[in-house]
């Protein structure tokens, strides 16, 4: 079955006064309709990144290089009133912020509505009975008397909820979360995350959640990509990743996670050191100044994402860890 | 036509634009051209130019020759002679007003940003009620009845200018009073006057030298149209602004003679805010600080 | 929002008062003796005495201060001795004349400047927006005065297309009214784009580099719904300041243009009363000029807190 969405060998650069700087370092990856990618890593890994070159939404200095298929046309070549009309309708986005991802001196019922009339050529009473129906799914209470309200008269958690009724609004075949609860209180977090999960089911819908926490994945992706200075390092079903991952990094990842099972006072294993230069790319991989397994092949060349035992199961490793007997570099 | 509230506009933008090429070509034109007419203006009475002054009935409204480079005007005067005893005047009323208001303006909006409470909202108060008063009325009502003179005009363009000053020295004050340097004066005992003279006036003087800059270019266009009515300089004295109302009658026969002066006035105020713009962009106090 | 307008009207009430002070002290203090003055060659040291104390002159400062202004919150600003017309009704016959030009100044800047404004906001940096941003800066050091006999010379004496002077009421003759405003209207309109567009275009910078203008764009709507209803909408706070100080500014800025092209307004009204030292009608202008600008920056206020419902709920 051919992919909804492949990513192909994207790349992303950016001048910068201090040298290129390479956001996104060659990275593939694919997801089918219906299913959901989790992409992880820290801030700087190129995550955010990579979801705005999905979207084409890059600044404008830039510069993209490979392919971006989605339903079966490469958004990097297609025209401008074709993506536009693709936009909010088949691929749709929720930002981390909902203050600053909503207009706020437009109320929630032009936003919402003004989606729906765009793509759906629906007439304004259609529109709004749709955006009642949309808030009510999100579960906000009172719908109808929100859509004359404004953004900052909602709590934070609501902002993010009418955010995904937008993104939802027009029966998107893809939706990119990006970072979606990063910005909302803990006891929120669950509620989006189950709420996003549901309405992916309902409708079938494929989604990539990006985040920096692993625990957000858990449980909710069906696939795993963890990302490291700007390339996918260990890609794997979320299951495998977590009972047997390969990668030094995904390991120090989850160690980072505090558990509830640990002892008090126990100090979180927190992984030193910082992420590269992106404008000084080292010539070994990237992660060896960082990991703890670090030996002399991995300061001299960059290791590829490959798979061995299995195939869906792919690091970027020279000493990959959990390996079974007998397989491994 | 440009106000002396100057700083108000460019405060309320969201995002202040910054001028990419920070000293290009443009800045040292303008430097240039400054430099030319101050020189001119500062050497007047020893140039080998012709009397301002000298009529020639006989050679009215001529036009360029060898004799008179730009002509004369409507009363056989050199133009070319009275163009630079013009600039004496316009950069003199241009030059020492704006002082008046960094001085006092400078002194006020230190003093306020740094001590705050009541002096400050008395002297920020105050200044917001001589805001109140369009600068133009209130110049010329002043004037009309404190006579036209030279002076005159310089004390009153100067304290219309007072309340602009303050504000950029305020607001500068009120950036750099939190600063590291500022508390630790403090913090090793200090006293008011020296933490003013020695530690925030240095930093401040220099987005008030920007400021000047733009308050010559102001103060120049306001007495020009002063003059231009004839409400400022007093007659005979000429400057730009009056050569330019002089220039108005003889439109018909003879337009260079209201378009040189106000060429020359243009420019000179084009160059002022440009240098005034290009400094103030680089003196910003919340870049940095001496 | 009522307890906000009423505390903000509340907040001007000691400027206005403020700024009537200094009007009188103004025209007070400043040397010359009036009676001496409006005599003139008729002034003998009876008469003069006789004057002083008709008008009151032989009274103390502060008396004087509060009886005018007593008078003035009655309605009654004075009579000049000049023309015995009353300061209002001076006032009332030049007003529509300043206020056609000003409404008229304004609305071509705007008509210049948002449109310019939007299309370098939308395509930043590029050819059409550093020649735009360059003529404007350019503009800003070219004082009105010259505009107008730039324009006169052009419009008047070349083309003979429009009149250099002159005035109609509108009343009378629309059409030729339109005609005598449209040089001093344009003098200033010339004078006011550039500050207007700066700080659109600077704001609307800013506003497209939001997070909800991505999303917007995410969300497939048409550029043009982008840029105009999304981004002028909170781009247009500063813009509605910036308006409403300029036409504040206007009302003593008319003065210039009113004086070359003639126009019976406000302004030369003033000059006129400065010539004449009329200093009931001096003070009188200078206060409902002055009172007048403060009223104007109230106003921007509350529109202020129409366009961003922010500040309507004491939020931002």
């Amino acid at each position: 079955m051919s992919a909804l969405l492949t990513i192909e060998d994207v790349a992303v650069e950016l001048p910068t006064p201090r040298g290129n700087l390479r956001a996104v370092d060659h990275v593939d990856l694919s997801l089918e309709a219906g299913r959901t990618l989790g992409i992880v890593g820290e801030s700087g890994c190129g995550k955010t990144m990579l979801s705005r070159a999905v979207l084409q939404l890059l600044p404008k200095k830039a510069r993209l290089s490979g392919r971006v298929m989605f339903d079966g046309e490469d958004l990097v070549r297609l025209d401008a009133e074709r993506l536009r009309r693709l936009r909010g309708r088949d691929l749709a986005v929720v930002f981390q912020d909902p203050m600053t991802s909503l207009n706020p001196v437009l109320t929630i019922g032009t936003q919402l509505m003004e989606t729906i009339q765009e793509h759906l050529e629906l007439d304004a009473p259609a529109a709004k009975k749709r955006s009642i129906e949309l808030l009510a799914a999100v579960g906000i209470p009172a719908p109808e008397q929100r859509l004359a309200q404004y953004p900052h008269q909602c709590s934070g958690g609501m902002r993010q909820r009418i955010a995904i009724a937008i993104a939802l609004s027009c029966e998107p075949k893809l939706l990119i979360a990006d970072e979606p609860t990063t910005a909302l209180d803990v006891t929120i977090q669950a509620q989006i995350l189950d709420l996003l999960a549901r309405e992916q089911r309902r409708r079938h819908m494929a989604m990539i959640i990006i985040t920096h926490d692993l625990g957000v994945v858990a449980g909710r992706a069906d696939e795993v990509a963890v990302m490291y200075a700007g390339r996918v390092v260990e890609r794997a079903p979320t299951q495998a990743l977590f009972k047997r991952m390969h990668m030094p990094y995904t390991e120090a990842l989850l160690a980072a996670i505090p558990k509830l099972e640990t002892a008090p006072h126990t100090p979180l294993p927190a992984i030193s050191g910082r992420p590269p230069d992106p404008t000084r790319p080292l010539k070994g991989c990237s992660f060896a100044p960082r990991c703890r397994y670090a030996a002399g092949r991995c300061h001299e060349a960059k290791p590829e994402l490959k798979g061995a035992e299995m195939p869906d199961h792919l690091y970027a490793c020279f000493h990959p860890i959990h390996m079974a007997e007998g397989v491994g570099a | 036509m440009a106000t002396l509230e100057l700083s108000m506009q460019d405060e309320t933008t969201a995002a202040p634009v910054r001028r990419r090429r920070k000293l290009g070509l443009l800045f040292w034109i303008a430097s240039v051209w400054l430099a030319i007419i101050l020189t001119l203006a500062i050497l007047a009475p020893i140039l080998p130019i012709q009397n301002p002054v000298d009529m020639d009935m006989l050679e009215r409204r001529a036009a360029f020759s060898g004799e008179h480079w730009l002509g004369t005007d409507g009363l056989g005067r050199d133009e070319f002679a009275r163009l630079i005893f013009g600039a004496r005047v316009s950069l003199t009323v241009g030059l020492i007003a704006p002082m008046i208001g960094l001085t006092l303006g400078g002194a006020l909006g230190l003093l306020a940003g740094y001590f705050r409470g009541r002096f400050e909202t008395v002297v920020v108060g105050s200044m917001d009620v001589l805001l109140a008063f369009p600068p133009l009325i209130f110049a010329l009502a002043v004037v009309a009845y404190l006579g036209q003179s030279i002076p005159n005009l310089t004390v009153i363009l100067g304290v219309l200018g007072v309340p602009a000053f303050m504000r950029v020295a305020r607001a500068a004050t009120l950036t750099l009073a939190r600063r590291e340097f500022v508390i630790a004066a403090e913090a090793l005992g200090a006293s008011h006057a020296r933490i003013l003279l020695r530690e925030l006036l240095p930093n401040v003087i220099l987005p008030l030298l920007a400021f000047f800059l733009l308050g010559v270019a102001v103060t120049i266009v306001v007495e020009g149209a002063l003059s231009f009515l004839g409400l400022g300089v007093p007659p005979p004295v000429a400057s730009w602004g009056s050569m330019i109302g002089e220039g108005r009658d003889s439109l018909d026969v003879a337009p260079r003679l209201a378009f040189l002066p106000a060429a020359a006035l243009f420019l000179t105020v084009l160059a002022f805010n440009l240098v005034g713009d290009t400094m103030r962009a680089l003196t910003d106090p919340r870049q940095g600080a001496l | 929002m009522l307890t906000f307008v009423v505390r903000r009207l509340l907040a001007i009430l000691p400027v206005l008062l403020a700024v009537s002070l200094l009007t009188f002290l103004i025209a007070s203090l400043l040397p010359g003796d009036l009676a001496y003055v409006i005599l003139g060659d008729q002034a003998t040291p009876e008469n003069v005495a006789a004057l002083r104390r008709d008008m009151g002159l032989d009274q103390p400062l502060w008396w004087r201060y509060l009886s005018w202004l007593g008078h003035v919150l009655q309605g009654d600003l004075g009579r000049s001795f000049r023309t015995g017309q009353t300061v209002l009704q001076a006032v009332a016959e030049r007003i529509p004349v300043s206020l056609q030009l000003m409404l008229m100044a304004e609305c071509i800047g705007l008509a210049i400047g948002v449109p310019v404004a939007i299309a370098c906001a939308a395509r930043a940096g590029g050819a059409f927006d550093r020649f735009i941003t360059g003529s404007a800066f350019a503009m800003l050091s070219m004082p009105s005065f010259l505009v107008a006999i730039l324009l006169i010379y052009l419009f008047a004496v070349e083309l003979h297309w429009l009149p250099a002077t002159g005035y109609v009421p509108f009343t009378e003759e629309p059409l030729n009214n339109l005609r005598f405003f449209v040089l001093p209207a344009l003098t200033l309109a010339l004078a006011e784009w550039p500050g207007i567009m700066r700080v659109l275009r600077s704001d609307m910078i800013a506003t497209l580099q939001e997070d909800y203008i991505a999303l917007a764009k995410a969300k497939g709507l048409k550029p043009a719904r982008i840029l105009f209803v999304h981004a002028l909408k909170p781009s247009s706070l500063t813009l509605v300041t910036v308006t409403g100080i300029n036409i504040g500014r206007l009302l003593g800025g008319t003065l210039i243009v009113e004086t070359i092209f003639a126009l019976p307004g406000i302004g030369r009204l003033l000059v006129g009363a400065i010539y004449t030292r009329d200093l009931v009608i001096l003070q009188g202008v200078v206060l409902l000029v002055a009172c007048g600008f403060v009223i104007v920056n109230f106003i921007v206020d509350m529109l202020y807190a129409v366009l961003d419902p922010r500040i309507r709920h004491g939020h931002a």
